[in-house]
This record gives structure tokens, C-alpha cells and sequence, in this order.
């Protein structure tokens, strides 16, 4: 089966006033159909950054130097790099088949506007003609069924409108709509659209597991608790069956009873939806949870990719067993990793890990380890293997 | 609906906004209803004319015919503080209007790019803040030619610096945010995202200034009127109304109070138009920020 997101050496710096910040180097990596990856690594090691690339929502001063990102569109059968797309069919592609879940709910959430308001605008942005098509349905219900005392009157009425929503869901957005759409006034003759996304929008909340899912269409976000944010915001994800959804520490920020509710979501969702899941997290924990391969970052590079099986079994990268150690169990001492993340501004040669690495030789020093594949689907950067 | 309950209970709440929205009110009512309250005389072509009753020079106190008096020249004070109010309301919410719309365009231009475009809008502000306010309209005015109309255009060009600044201000602050870049990631576009999502959380601060800011440009339109830099004389404007009354301010030396009328009425006029929306701009900052506690 074809990789849906296919990176290959991207390479993203940050041109600031101190110097270049190397955010990513060179990096290599897959995400299959119907998977969840987790990418793991201490904060500054790159994961956000990888995310934010494959969106092209890189911060400035930040820059995208060199690499591709396949994405493999199931609509047109093939693959696509995002990384040279226009900026208007790139926005197509943000929020309806990759979307993203941020790490602070709270935040990631307009406050003045309704829970409601904001899931439907994603839909409004990216499926006017599956809501037209809805709209049409909904008028030609009422042309067929009468409708009260003023049917009659209406009827002309809604013969228009069932012509205008039927253009609409063509999708070839011919000009009347488009007119109609733009012009202040008229603009609310399309109210319909923006009625059926709002029903829409109950039916995610209900989907994301919110109890009273109407009612809490209208709260605005601070009405609501932390756990019921994330929901709504993974709701929002997931307004248009994206093919990728991105979490960035989607759990970092709530309480763990909460923390198990989302993963369970998680979980729910890559079965019921189909979609491809890029966790990112720096709680190996959580990874081994949710995810089916791990990823394992330091300081904008790939230490390690293997299945999560594998990688708790059998770590081979230096940093992925002290990762591991770091991990707080009962009855074990706790390991810390000596050393401090290497400096963004001036990584050290070579392996960027030798100098906090227990098991360095002197030409870690020198040569930078490419990422191997050791055994099937684990691949490792380190020379020691 | 409960949105505007909750505006008139806070209103209700602060008896001194309410005081403000009282005296507002009765403001919008005189203005409305100005061709009632003081009809324009037969034969009178210009509503905004005040009318006349000679050519004398010294005021006349009031009377039965001229219930405020009249004012040097003979110009009925009473025709002219009402039709006045239109003036006052046409000149505030024309500028501030003005000034909003230019501030919010080139002030979120500038925060939300940043950059070259930043750098050139706040420049050209910089340029225009070096100027004393006052006295760049002055030569404005002076420069267009004396009208109403020249006024509004001076008093725009020397207030939307500070709006745009403002805004410019709050928009780098809210462009910060998760949010604004949850709503990128969604696939929104940029005018979108300024328009929907970076306005509405950056804009109370400028609302609040803008309801404070046209009392002020009334009292300045008056300033400039009061130094002879308003519309032609005649014209029903506050302003115009004291500057007749500059000579009269100190009557003779056994009665100074001679003249009191002459500059106490359009006087008491602008400092209640003033004063009313001065209470009203900070009940506006209670109400509208929308990240207070609804409680």
C-alpha cells in the first residue's frame, strides 16, 4: 500500500537575529495508510516543526530550505507534493484532508465564537456543495410536502433556491451562486447552507462523545471544561474526514483521567474514520498507548523508527534506551540523560547525541549515522549498529 | 437576544453609563426632531442657517421670541444649539467613522503582515504624530478652505494615526495566538483570518476609544470653529455659537454677568454632548470585551 504522507530530507531553518536555527535536518519519514505514528523527543527536538511543515504553517522567521512531502490524495489516486503547491490549493488541503489538533484547547479556540459557530465554519470552507446538496434535499422536501397555509406563495421561492443550492453542490461554482454568495445582503439568501452545517456540527459533537451535544453547540469556550475543549477541537479536526490528523500533545495539557478518555478517542477514531493519526507527544507512555509505530527524534534529526513493540522491546539508538530509562516506574531508580538538548544554534558535529551519549566512540564526533534499516521496519541512526 | 439583555443590564447597573446613555438620548431626540422643536422660519431656504433678527452687534437676553436669547449678530441661540446637535452628531460620527475604518484597514494591515508593510504604515503614522494635532488641522482648514466639510477632512488626518496604532497594536498581540493559527490550519484564508478572527478578539480597545474619541472631536470641531476655522458664519454649529459670544464673554464693568447667555448655552450643550459620551465609552469597555465574566 502507498505511503500517505511520504518526507523526504526536509530540512526547516530558522534565519534569527542570533544565528540559524536548525529545526529540522535531513529528515526521512513515512506515514502509511490507516496508521498512528507517534513521533517522540524532549521539547525543541523538532516534533512540532515536522507537523507545522507538512501544514506549510511554518512560523517566520522560520523557512522550509529543502526536502518534499508526498501526500498521496485518495481523490485524485495519486501523489502530490505539498511543498510546491500553490498557496490556494494548499489551503484546500488545511482542515479538510489534514487537519490538526493543538496542544492547548483553551487556546486553540476563538473566544468569541460559539463551539457551533467555529465547527462550522470549517465546513462552510471546505464542503459548501456536500451542504448544498443537503440544502437541495431539504427544499425539494418542502416542494414536495407542501409546507403550512403560505405554500403557494413560497413555492416560486423555493423552485429558486432549489436551483441555486443544486449549483452550489455542483461544486463547478457557476456565477450565480457565487454572486449571491458574495453580495452582503443576498448572502443571507444561503442561509440554508450555514443551517444544515450547524446540524452537522451536533452530529460531530455527539461523535467526539458530548453529552448534550446541542446545547453545547452554543456555549462559547470558556463555558466549557478542558476535556470537553480538546473534544470540540478534535471535533473540529475531524469536520471533514480528514485523511491525516495531526495531534500535537493533544493530552499534555489535561488531567490523566481525562488524558485516558482522549486516547480511547484516538483510538476509537483511526478505526471508525480510516484516518492516519500523527501523534506527537513527548510522554512514551502515551506513545505505547495509541500508537502503532514510534518515531524518535533529537534535535531536528531521527534517531529511531520502529514499531512500538519493537521499540519498548528492543531499542537499539542510545537515546531511545535512555528515553526509556527516563521513564518513572515502581521499584526503579530513576535515569536521568546527562548532559543537556544540544544547542539549535551550534549542534554539534557529527551524531548530534555523542556528546551526552554513553556508548560514544570518537567517530561519532565526525560522522553523522544515516538512518538504516537494521532489522524489517526498524530503522536506526546510529553507527553502533 | 440574551446578548442584548446582558448590555442593558450592565448598562442599568452603572448609574453613571446610564446617566450617559440618558443624555445621549435626548440628544439623538433633539437632532431628530430639530425641524420640530425649532422649525426654520418662512421663506428660509438653508435649514442650517440660523436665523437672524437684524444686524445689531450686542446680544439680547432672552425673551419671549428668542427663548435663549440671541447672540451677537442677532442670531437666535436657541435655533442655533439645536440644529447644532445635528452638526455635533455629523461631525463625530462622520470622523470617528472615517478614522475607524482607515485605522482597522491599515492597522491590521501592518500587525498581521508585519515586515516592510508594518514598517511603512507605522512610519507614515510616526510622520503624521509629529505634528501638533491642533494646529495641522489648523492649516488643513485653513488650506481647504473654511467649511464644515474641511474641518471633518483635518480632524481625520490627525486622528487615524493613533487608531491605526492601537489596532495595529492589539492585532500583533491576538496574531500570537493558538487560535489565529488553528484557524490557518483549518484552511482559512488571510483576509479571512484577520477579518473573523484576528478583528473580533483585537477590537474592543478601539471601540472604547472611538465612543471616548468623539466627544473629543466634537470639542476640537468646536475649537476650530471657535477660532473662525469652522463652517461659514451663520452655519448652526456649537462651536460657531461661543466664538460669536467672544466678546461678550465679560459684560460691562457694573454688570459683568451682562451677557451670560451668549456663552453659557452652547457652552452647557458641548460639555453635555462631551460628558455623555465620555460615561457611555466606559460603560462601552464593560460591556463589549467579550473575555470579562458574563456573571
Amino acid at each position: 500500500m502507498e505511503n500517505l504522507i511520504t518526507i523526504r530530507d526536509l530540512t526547516v531553518r530558522f534565519y534569527t537575529y542570533e544565528g540559524v536555527v536548525h529545526a529540522i535536518d535531513d529528515l526521512d519519514l513515512d506515514i502509511r495508510q490507516g496508521e498512528t505514528l507517534g513521533i517522540v523527543g524532549e521539547t525543541g527536538s523538532g516534533k512540532t516543526m515536522t507537523a507545522l511543515a507538512i501544514l506549510r504553517l511554518i512560523p517566520y522567521p522560520g523557512k522550509i530550505e529543502s526536502g518534499s512531502i508526498a501526500f498521496f490524495d485518495r481523490d485524485l489516486n495519486g501523489e502530490i507534493d505539498l511543498l510546491k503547491l500553490s498557496e490556494e490549493k494548499m489551503r484546500a488541503i488545511r482542515g479538510n484532508k489534514i487537519s490538526m489538533v493543538f496542544q492547548e484547547p483553551g487556546a486553540a479556540l476563538n473566544p468569541v465564537y460559539t463551539i457551533g459557530d467555529q465547527i462550522s465554519e470549517v465546513l462552510l470552507l471546505h464542503q459548501r456543495s456536500e451542504l448544498g446538496h443537503r440544502a437541495k434535499e431539504r427544499v425539494e422536501n418542502l416542494l414536495n410536502n407542501g409546507g403550512g397555509r403560505s405554500a403557494s406563495v413560497k413555492r416560486p421561492f423555493w423552485r429558486w433556491q432549489r436551483r441555486l443550492y443544486e449549483k452550489v453542490a455542483q461544486d463547478s461554482q457557476p456565477i450565480e451562486p457565487r454572486l449571491v454568495g458574495r453580495l452582503p445582503l443576498f448572502r443571507r439568501l444561503l442561509w440554508r447552507l450555514r443551517n444544515e452545517a450547524e446540524l452537522l456540527t451536533v452530529d460531530m459533537l455527539k461523535d467526539v462523545e458530548i453529552p448534550d451535544a446541542a446545547r453545547v453547540a452554543v456555549h462559547h469556550p470558556h463555558e466549557l471544561s478542558g476535556g470537553m475543549k480538546q473534544r470540540a477541537v478534535i471535533a473540529m479536526a475531524l469536520a471533514c474526514s480528514p485523511e491525516l490528523l495531526i495531534a500535537d500533545e493533544p493530552t499534555t495539557s489535561l488531567d490523566v483521567t481525562i488524558q485516558a478518555q482522549m486516547l480511547e478517542l484516538f483510538r476509537r477514531i483511526k478505526v471508525e474514520k480510516g484516518a492516519s493519526v500523527l501523534f506527537i507527544t513527548h510522554n512514551l507512555g502515551v506513545a505505547s498507548e495509541v500508537c502503532d509505530r514510534v518515531a524518535v527524534m533529537y534535535a531536528g534529526r531521527l534517531c529511531e523508527v520502529a514499531s512500538v513493540e519493537e521499540i519498548f522491546a528492543n531499542p537499539l539508538h542510545p537515546y531511545t534506551k535512555a528515553l526509556l530509562d527516563a521513564v518513572p516506574m515502581p521499584g526503579k531508580e530513576l535515569q536521568t540523560i546527562p548532559g543537556t538538548l544540544a544547542d539549535p544554534l551550534e549542534p554539534p558535529p557529527g551524531c548530534r547525541f555523542h556528546p551526552r551519549c554513553p556508548s560514544a566512540v570518537p567517530m561519532c564526533q565526525q560522522e553523522r549515522a544515516k538512518l538504516r534499516e537494521v532489522s524489517k521496519d526498524h530503522l536506526v541512526a546510529c553507527d553502533l549498529h | 437576544m440574551s446578548d442584548w439583555k446582558f448590555m442593558l443590564r450592565q448598562l442599568a447597573k452603572n448609574p453613571l453609563s446610564l446617566a450617559g446613555l440618558i443624555i445621549l438620548f435626548i440628544f439623538v431626540i433633539l437632532a431628530i426632531f430639530a425641524p420640530l422643536i425649532a422649525p426654520a422660519p418662512e421663506g428660509h431656504t438653508d435649514p442650517y442657517r440660523i436665523p437672524r433678527d437684524g444686524y445689531s452687534a450686542e446680544p439680547q437676553p432672552p425673551d419671549e421670541e428668542h427663548i435663549f436669547g440671541t447672540t451677537e449678530g442677532q442670531y437666535d441661540i436657541f435655533y442655533g444649539v439645536i440644529w447644532g446637535t445635528r452638526s455635533a452628531f455629523n461631525v463625530g460620527l462622520v470622523v470617528i467613522g472615517s478614522v475607524l475604518v482607515i485605522g482597522i484597514v491599515l492597522g491590521s494591515l501592518a500587525g498581521y503582515f508585519g515586515g516592510a508593510i508594518d514598517e511603512v504604515i507605522m512610519r507614515i503614522t510616526d510622520i503624521f504624530l509629529a505634528f501638533p494635532a491642533l494646529i495641522l488641522a489648523m492649516a488643513i482648514v485653513a488650506a481647504l478652505g473654511p467649511s464644515l466639510r474641511s474641518v471633518m477632512i483635518a480632524l481625520i488626518t490627525v486622528s487615524w494615526p493613533s487608531y491605526a496604532r492601537l489596532i495595529r497594536g492589539d492585532i500583533l498581540q491576538v496574531r500570537e495566538e493558538d487560535y489565529i493559527e488553528a484557524s490557518r490550519g483549518v484552511g482559512a484564508s488571510n483576509f479571512r483570518v484577520i477579518m473573523r478572527h484576528a478583528l473580533p478578539n483585537a477590537i474592543y480597545p478601539t471601540l472604547v476609544m472611538a465612543s471616548l474619541d468623539i466627544g473629543a472631536v466634537v470639542l476640537a470641531a468646536a475649537a476650530l470653529s471657535f477660532l473662525g476655522l469652522g463652517p461659514p458664519e451663520g452655519y448652526a454649529d456649537w462651536g460657531q455659537l461661543t466664538s460669536f459670544a467672544r466678546t461678550w464673554i465679560v459684560g460691562p464693568s457694573q454688570a459683568p454677568l451682562k451677557y451670560w447667555y451668549a456663552v453659557t448655552i452652547p457652552g452647557l450643550f458641548i460639555l453635555f454632548f462631551v460628558l455623555g459620551w465620555n460615561l457611555l465609552g466606559d460603560a462601552f469597555r464593560d460591556i463589549l470585551d467579550p473575555r470579562l465574566a458574563r456573571r
